[in-house]
């Protein structure tokens, strides 16, 4: 009989969390030495989670552990721009195993891979000739805690194929390994002065269908879909709270369902009205319902970032996110009911699930 | 040979590191390539490319502050400080 596993980061570590039934969890961590960790993944290959972690002190390291967390190594052995070498590390922000192989993305925006299971790295790019590319490794250009290449998204069934995006400026495609990158961002709306004509879009989530033809975009200014692998998108903020909004989801089954939490776009970027709430499509964005039933109905001024919401593959899928101030959401029926899962946390970074035997 | 005395985050990052160790180096840079041989990824833990200590890590020789070129005698003592900062 399998077994849940929800991955969670923190600002203090790695959670594991896990269950049988997805109702009763146990809690297991803080595990990465308690490193502020950006997101965590299981390779359903190999059985190891990796986590994405990177220390004040100790600088940037990815964590693996083979035995589902009970002991781990770290690495971070290639992970670096040269000596002497305009950008600098500054964490990495996400990882994400695929086809054998890890990819691992970083701030300033690179993208790295490991073909030894996380022992060693090398740099496949950081998107020369690109436009727009010195602005968004210009220090004086990102928002406090940027993270430079903020999620790597792997076509499910082609290993050369996939997208990253580079956060405040693009979605990008690549359709052989990462060697030339198209930007994928037409159709977005931009509510500032457009300096490049196919980048400069702040890009916030991208939650693909299981045909990955359909994907839903929560970016800083609405919700966006496109039904053809990113080529073009359409905004269906319409009937949301707000526009502006990080996590997002797509049901596992039925690519016309898709969930987002709207946040407060100003500096507080918290759920609006203090009203805790998941907001459902069933039509592909043609409408929206609120979804709150065991969830904070007042005084729940809390926020959850862009890793923060996932959804199983169950045939009942179960959706998962996190706060950044610690408390962990669960639901079985769709969204439609919640209930609290594990303790309190340190801010909750990112969300993710798996399934093991 | 210097004696070297690292802080308590680092030692559960690599198993069987002791808190304090001796070392035959010349120069700081030196005795943590020695440490980096028997605990491979230890450098990456200390140093960032440039290269240069991490921001938040201080290392001081006979109690003076120093660098990663600072020169080292048999005798020396080379503490290895985690700056206190966090919350």
């Amino acid at each position: 009989m399998s077994k849940s596993l929800l991955l969670v980061g923190t600002r203090k570590g790695l959670f594991v969390l896990e269950s049988d039934d997805r109702r009763d969890w146990s809690v297991r961590g803080p595990y990465c030495e308690s490193w502020p960790v950006y997101n965590a993944a299981l390779d359903r290959d190999s059985g190891t989670i990796y986590a994405a972690a990177s220390s004040e002190w100790f600088g940037s390291a990815i964590w693996r552990s083979a035995d589902l967390g009970e002991t781990w190594e770290h690495s971070s052995e290639g992970l670096g721009y040269p000596d002497g070498d305009e950008l600098k590390l500054s964490k990495v922000s996400y990882v994400m195993p695929a086809h054998g192989r890890l990819l691992v993305g970083a701030e300033a925006a690179g993208l790295f891979e490991s073909t030894d299971g996380g022992k060693t790295f090398s740099l496949m790019t950081t998107f020369e000739g690109q436009e727009g590319r010195e602005a968004w490794n210009d220090p004086a250009q990102q928002p406090p805690g940027h993270l430079g290449l903020s999620a790597i998204i792997p076509h499910p069934d082609e290993a050369d194929h996939f997208w990253v995006i580079v956060q405040g400026y693009s979605l990008f495609e690549t359709t052989d390994g990462g060697q030339t990158w198209t930007p994928r961002n037409k159709g977005l709306r931009r509510d500032w002065p457009a300096e490049y004509e196919e980048i400069g879009f702040c890009v916030h989530k991208v939650a693909p269908a299981s045909d990955f033809e359909r994907m839903y975009q929560q970016n800083h200014v609405g919700m966006h879909r496109s039904d053809d692998g990113g080529k073009s998108w359409t905004e269906i903020t319409g009937g949301l709270p707000t526009e502006f909004g990080f996590a997002a989801a797509t049901h596992p089954h039925d690519r016309d369902t898709s969930y987002v939490i709207p946040l407060d776009p100003g500096h507080g970027r918290t759920m609006p009205d203090g009203k805790a709430a998941v907001w459902r499509t069933r039509d592909a964005g043609s409408s929206w319902e609120q979804l709150g039933r065991g969830l904070p109905g007042k005084n729940a001024y809390v926020g959850v970032l862009r890793e923060g919401m996932t959804i199983d593959s169950d045939d009942a899928p179960g959706l998962y996110f996190g706060t950044s101030t610690g408390q962990l959401f669960g639901s079985l029926d769709e969204g439609e009911s919640w209930g609290q899962i594990g303790g309190l946390f340190p801010g909750i970074t990112s969300v993710a699930v798996a399934a093991v035997d | 040979m210097a004696e070297v005395h690292l802080p308590p985050m680092l030692s559960p990052l690599f198993p069987g590191l002791p808190r304090q160790l001796e070392v035959e180096a010349a120069t700081v840079d030196e005795a943590i390539a020695r440490l980096n041989e028997q605990w491979p990824g230890l450098r990456d833990r200390l140093v960032e490319p440039g290269p240069a200590l991490r921001p938040h890590i201080n290392v001081y020789v006979d109690r003076e502050r120093g660098g990663l070129d600072s020169a080292l005698e048999p005798s020396s003592r080379v503490d290895v400080i985690a700056a206190i900062s966090g919350g």
